[in-house]
């Protein structure tokens, strides 16, 4: 809880605000002190704790995976092995029965995806008060822990993959064909127009929907928990907090089940995107 | 919620990490699960192979087996013919020897008879003349009378 006197309305903006860090309205730098300042700070500002978590959990995957990798046994494989490899299987059986095109980057993406997002959902579990309690113990004003409840943080791999899907759709089909397939579908070339602006939507709504998808289900499941967290308030012994406790119990095993598919959706909606991407044929 | 300099940091993280699981995490992982994989098909493979081996083996030594039984039947008939020709043979030698040894004794007993015959006969015509020198009280010319005391023996 932030504090005794924190109202409830204060104590939500508290939970839903970034660490930003940057030029404060007085000319220095520093880090943002309410959701005004930071938004007052433009766009050379950065959130440091999702930038923090984010690389933190990315590198947390890079050595779990990476230990493995690097100690990987063709032989009997412990139970770590057996972990990762199940998860790298799961993910190479979906992207070789989506992505028939021969590219070596797209299977290792859909798994950097899938475990890192997995992961930086996985935080919104951790009891929403723990770590930011923590963090204004040592003197950090705010400290939100779910990377991926930061729209910064799911645009930004959603442009990333989008900037691959331009990428591969020009390598692959060439910029004439590429421009082409947005100007010349659905319709004739007579419509080229409509057609432009169609398949411009739809173009576009590829990152959207990836990244406003992700980011829209893990704030919405952030915002049930601190919601939840609020009825604490009520003391340690009644009704209300004890209702909230089984509440957060329910919601936390619902959640388990959102985190992993919201993470596994982005994984396989990238991995299709690309699978488009590197369709060459007229006709689809 | 605004939109910051976070979009861009995020977006070079994205790259980095993807960048290191493609060649650092992907490829050893694969290469061992490609490599376990061909190890148990091989193991698969190897152990059909021995099932059918030792069926193989199996059959091989049944087949093996009973030739060799019918060898031994065989072998066992042949000895058993063998063994009642030899009987056989034996018994119709053991025959004939006793044909021919029972031929030889009655041809000794016939000889026999034949020179008893003859020593009696000879004798008979002694006795003939000497019963006959008693009866007439003289002598009889033995070569006078030789054909009828040859004759009398004849009829003995």
């Amino acid at each position: 809880m932030a504090g005794e006197a924190a109202t409830t309305q204060e104590y939500i903006e508290h939970h839903l605000q970034n660490l930003t860090y940057g030029q404060l309205p007085d000319g220095s730098w520093g880090f943002a002190h309410s959701a005004a300042e930071a938004g007052q700070m433009g766009f050379w500002s950065i959130n440091v704790d999702s930038m923090v978590w984010s690389i933190g959990l990315g590198l947390l995957f890079c050595f779990i995976f990476g230990s493995v990798a690097k100690k990987a046994t063709s032989g009997v494989p412990g139970g770590l092995q057996n972990f990762v490899e199940s998860v790298v299987d799961f993910l190479d059986d979906i992207v070789a029965s989506i992505f028939s095109h021969n590219n070596p980057l797209i299977a290792p993406l859909a798994l950097t995806i899938f475990v890192w997002v997995f992961l930086m959902n996985l935080m919104d579990l951790v009891p929403i008060d723990w770590i930011p309690s923590l963090a204004t113990a040592v003197g950090i004003s705010h400290m939100k822990i779910v990377p991926t409840t930061d729209l910064n943080i799911t645009m930004s791999m959603a442009l990333s993959v989008f900037a691959l899907i331009l990428y591969y759709s020009i390598k692959c089909k060439g910029l004439g064909g590429f421009l082409g397939e947005l100007a010349f579908h659905p319709f004739p070339k007579i419509a080229a127009p409509l057609n432009l602006v169609l398949e411009g939507v739809t173009l576009i709504a590829k990152p959207l929907s990836l990244g406003l998808r992700l980011f829209g289900n893990m704030y919405a499941g952030e915002m049930v928990f601190i919601l939840i967290a609020l009825m604490f308030s009520g003391g340690v012994f009644t009704v209300l907090s004890l209702g909230g406790g089984f509440l957060q119990f329910g919601w936390a095993v619902f959640h388990v089940l959102i985190i992993t598919l919201q993470a596994f959706i982005f994984a396989v909606l990238t991995v299709v995107y690309l699978a488009q991407a590197h369709d060459t044929e007229e006709d689809h | 919620m605004n939109m910051n300099a976070t979009l861009i940091g995020q977006s070079i993280t994205f790259f980095i990490f993807v960048w290191f699981c493609m060649k650092y995490i992907w490829p050893p992982i694969k290469a061992a699960m490609k490599e376990r994989q061909e190890a148990i098909a091989e193991g698969l493979a190897s152990a059909e192979k021995a099932t059918a081996d030792l069926a193989d083996a199996e059959e091989h030594a049944a087949a093996e087996l009973q030739r060799a039984r019918d060898e031994a039947q065989q072998i066992l008939e042949q000895a058993r013919q063998r063994a009642s020709a030899m009987v056989e043979e034996a018994k119709t030698t053991a025959r004939e020897e006793g044909e021919r040894l029972k031929e030889s004794a009655q041809a000794d007993i016939e000889q026999e008879v034949n020179r008893a015959r003859e020593a009696l006969r000879g004798q008979v015509s002694a006795l003939a003349v000497a019963g006959a020198e008693r009866v007439l009280g003289e002598s009889i010319d033995a070569g006078a009378h030789s054909a009828l005391l040859d004759k009398l023996a004849a009829e003995l």
